[in-house]
């Protein structure tokens, strides 16, 4: 196994070995000390429902329902622990394939794929779940992330002693992004205005098809720490670890103790997205090792063996699961083309008069079409 | 009653617009639940296997195994009500009929491609306006114009300017739209003289009925006079019913390539997709797929590397034995032991001691690249042409495992699931043209290499053996190499030390 896909064990923190035994650490176990089976369960939930939906996906991209499709196939871990530790007025920052951090804040998962299907430059109001918008420009969101952690210190809603009050900013990045002057600026800014942020970093080990080993000299986390931010590598294929880790980082944010950088050591199990073949630049060996690590399977191993779990609730679930496939393929056909006046909406917080004029001049453009009247979606 | 649904090509990358069929995992007839893997698809980023949007039963396949398909034109139509009625088809097929006049138009469908088409065939809009025949007369209109000198915000209403996500969702959406105020439909559509459907004939001025001369100027008529072609038999597009110049050459062109049908079980698969001459004594196949990745790689190999073979005639009898003996081996149960086997570990043990064939010529940089393993490649025959996949790490390998993974590699080749991976990175090959019953041949180099052995047929002949003739296994080897980085030495150590082991495989164990 190359050097890019093998953690540094001495540094990573773990709390679930990949047989789903528990490693006992006096400085992360305690965070952990409150999940009994019912959150066992709910995190096993969340995950499943994730790779569900990601499956089905991309089975709508492949057949012509989406324009395209991010998968977290592999990555359920990294996100469902870290989105867990996260309250809810913590404000997130994600990248493009935080379907399972989406699915615990609650947003319904369909509203993402109307931006894979072309229809929507979003697809929901990011306060609703203090979610932000995806952004598919990569790292350009870490400055986005640090800037509103700052005006949380300005708000002032850090350190205030009220565990109701006090919130953070979260943001997610890839490997690729780390190398990206966009991240590092956020990181500089972050550090000097002690910014209450957790740059969460899923190392997937391979930005698009460019390994980790090409990027970095280093392992990816002491990239935070040259800038004098607290930083770690935690098994990102291990739920309860990531979400000890982020609970402790976001409760140092809060507090008014500043940022903190997390590599999280996952692996994309899938492609980069649908136009990717990733055949072309890695083994099917390395894509075994990392499936004998898959982070569902780790949690389940765990549940059967402290009795967490029994077949009628598997069967329940693998239920809700197929109906959730269901939904979710109905729900992608039945899309209607939003109105054309949809996209001149948002973009001034008021009125406009070029917006308007735009807006005017489209309108009268689509009326020159038999099929169409102005404003209908059509077919 | 049954409902027909057709599942269009879509694009599975981004902005990709066709993609070919590579194997079809279900047939007409068979049952299919959402997400089955329905077929496979080559585009030009990757090998991509689609799942199937419907439940039902598979009614037809429109296309086939190595067909080009438009991103949008049918691919499959499916029943997803199998268990109704068969009368209601008529009903089924005048929905489709109403959809299409839905969308504003009463138009004939130029034939997308020349294969006739039984199912489903009229009224399909999304098909013929992808193979850019539809609407060719209205584009670039005055509001066209005017829509490209506005910009960027009628872009994306033509379904140009793609974008990052948004294109291939809708076949429809990405159509060009019928705008108002424009000449109807059909009026000035070029219309293709084979299989016209019968909706074409309604709409259109029908070409054959020649009751009066035929409008041409006097060198369009000389032009066909020289091409031998009767003017009557044009289809004209010119003002007023006159055939053009265009008209003319159009027709010389269509008359000239005609589909080639062919069926499963044909005994000619390398026709496919060809089209045949005027005369029907040729057929001119694109060259496209493996048949051309090998092309380029011998031509890149034999015009840049130069090419020595060398030869060697060794009795192999001890090695059959051993073969023999390891047939019976209760360890080599679970595969096949064959001499090629022998011959793979005879040429490992050989690179190893003699490293330097083991090596690749980097000509920009004008640098040798000595190899430190060895990736075996094996030729293999497959029913898409010739792959060479090679078996990483063989330097590592023991016998068992070496004969497991031929096995598996030439299995893999043959389903023709061979992945990029197993092909990049050879270091060394092996060509078992003794397969075919043929002594030995002249190879050629795999790109990237220095070496490549071939392994001849294997016969009884007469052979002098401890001072007497006898009847022995004899086989003939042959070693081409890459003589800008290997001397006629280092070629001949190399082939002499694998007939060596061939000769007396115990000769192995000293080497190995």
């Amino acid at each position: 196994m190359s050097q890019s896909t093998s953690p540094d064990d001495v540094d990573l923190i773990q709390l679930l070995t990949p047989t789903g035994q528990r490693v006992d650490r006096p400085d992360y176990s305690p965070r952990i000390a409150h999940l009994d089976a019912t959150a066992l369960r709910g995190m096993y939930r969340d995950m499943l429902l994730t790779r569900r939906f990601d499956t089905e996906a991309t089975a709508l991209q492949r057949q012509g329902e989406l324009g395209l499709w991010a998968q977290s196939l592999g990555q359920e871990a990294a996100q469902v622990g870290s989105g867990r530790a996260a309250s809810p007025q913590d404000m997130i920052f994600p990248a493009y394939r935080e379907h399972g951090v989406a699915f615990v804040r609650g947003l319904e998962l369909t509203k993402i794929l109307r931006q894979f299907r072309g229809i929507d430059h979003g697809g929901w109001d990011p306060k609703d779940h203090n979610f932000h918008l995806y952004t598919l420009v990569i790292g350009s969101h870490t400055l986005h992330a640090t800037g509103y952690a700052m005006g949380m210190q300005r708000d002032g809603v850090v350190g205030t002693g009220d565990p109701q009050r006090d919130a953070a900013t979260m943001v997610y990045f890839g490997d690729g992004a780390t190398s990206q002057g966009d991240t590092n600026e956020a990181l500089v800014f972050a550090a000097v205005n002690n910014a209450p942020v957790v740059f969460f970093c899923q190392n997937n080990q391979w930005a698009i098809s460019e390994p980790t080993s090409r990027q970095s000299r280093v392992p990816l986390y002491r990239r935070g720490q040259g800038f004098g931010i607290p930083s770690l590598r935690v098994d990102g294929n291990d739920v309860l670890a990531c979400y000890a880790v982020t609970s402790e980082a976001l409760e140092r944010a809060r507090s008014g103790g500043g940022p903190t950088f997390i590599e999280a050591f996952t692996y994309r199990m899938g492609a980069h997205t649908t136009s990717d073949d990733p055949t072309r630049y890695r083994s099917a060996a390395e894509e075994q090792y990392w499936r004998d690590r898959d982070p569902i399977d780790r949690l389940l191993a765990l549940m059967k063996a402290e009795d967490a779990v029994d077949d009628a609730w598997l069967a329940e679930l693998d239920e809700e699961a197929t109906a959730f496939g269901e939904h979710i393929r109905t729900t992608v056909r039945s899309f209607e083309r939003p109105s054309s006046d949809f996209m001149f909406r948002n973009v001034y917080a008021g009125p406009h008069a070029i917006v308007d004029d735009e807006r005017a001049w489209f309108e009268a453009y689509q009326r020159t079409f038999v099929d169409v009247s102005a404003t209908a979606g059509g077919h | 009653m049954p409902v027909f649904e057709k599942f269009k090509m879509p694009d599975a990358g981004e902005g990709l617009t066709e993609a070919e069929v590579v194997v079809w995992h279900v047939s007409v007839g068979d049952r299919v639940e959402v997400n089955q893997p329905l077929l496979e698809i080559e585009t030009a980023k990757s090998l991509v296997e689609l799942p199937c949007p419907f439940a039902g039963v598979v009614t037809e396949l429109l296309a086939d195994i190595g067909q080009v398909v438009e991103v949008g034109a049918p691919i499959v139509v499916i029943d997803v009500d199998p268990d109704g009625a068969p009368d209601q088809l008529v009903e089924a097929l005048a929905v489709t009929e109403v959809a299409a006049a839905a969308l504003g138009q009463a138009v004939p469908r130029p034939p997308a491609e020349e294969t006739p088409r039984t199912s489903v065939p009229i009224g399909d809009l999304e098909a013929a306006n992808h193979a850019g025949l539809a609407g060719s007369g209205i584009e670039g209109g005055v509001a066209d114009d005017a829509a490209a000198a506005a910009g960027a915000g009628a872009a994306g209403a033509a379904g140009s300017g793609a974008v990052l996500v948004g294109y291939g969702v809708s076949a429809a959406g990405s159509a060009r739209r019928p705008r108002v105020g424009m000449t109807p439909i059909g009026a000035d559509l070029p219309v293709v003289s084979t299989a016209p459907s019968a909706s074409a004939a309604l709409a259109a001025p029908a070409p054959a009925a020649h009751t009066h001369p035929v409008l041409a100027k006097p060198p369009v008529r000389k032009l066909a006079r020289d091409l031998n072609i009767d003017l009557s038999s044009v289809t004209p597009t010119g003002p007023g019913g006159i055939v053009t110049r265009e008209d003319v050459l159009a027709h010389v062109e269509r008359s000239a390539a005609a589909v080639l049908a062919t069926y499963p079980g044909d005994e000619m698969p390398w026709l496919d997709t060809g089209t045949v001459s005027a005369d029907g004594r040729q057929t001119r196949v694109p060259v496209k797929s493996v048949r051309k990745r090998t092309a380029e790689a011998v031509v890149s190999s034999a015009f840049s590397a130069p090419h020595v073979t060398v030869f060697q005639t060794i009795d192999v009898s001890r090695t059959m034995r051993l073969v023999e003996k390891l047939r019976n081996d209760k360890e080599f149960a679970d595969v096949r032991v064959t001499p090629l086997l022998i011959a793979a570990k005879a040429l490992v043990l050989a690179v190893r001691r003699h490293p330097e064939i083991n090596a690749s010529w980097d000509d920009e940089r004008q640098e040798i690249v000595y190899k430190h393993y060895v990736n075996l490649g094996i030729a293999a025959a497959t029913p898409r042409g010739l792959v060479v996949p090679n078996i990483k790490d063989a330097h590592r390998l023991g016998l068992h495992t070496l004969a497991v993974e031929i096995a598996n590699l030439t299995a893999t080749a043959r389903t023709g699931r061979t992945s990029p991976a197993d092909l990049s990175d050879g270091t060394i090959t092996i060509t078992n043209v003794g397969v075919f019953g043929i002594d030995t041949g002249t190879p050629i180099l795999n790109p990237g290499e220095a070496g490549i052995l071939a392994f001849g047929a294997i016969r009884q002949q007469p052979w002098v053996h401890k001072g007497k003739v006898r009847s022995r296994w004899v086989t003939q080897l042959a070693l081409s190499f890459d003589h800008r980085l290997a001397d006629g030495e280092l070629g001949s150590r190399v082939l002499a030390d694998v007939a060596a082991i061939l000769g007396d495989p115990a000769q192995g164990l000293v080497w190995g």
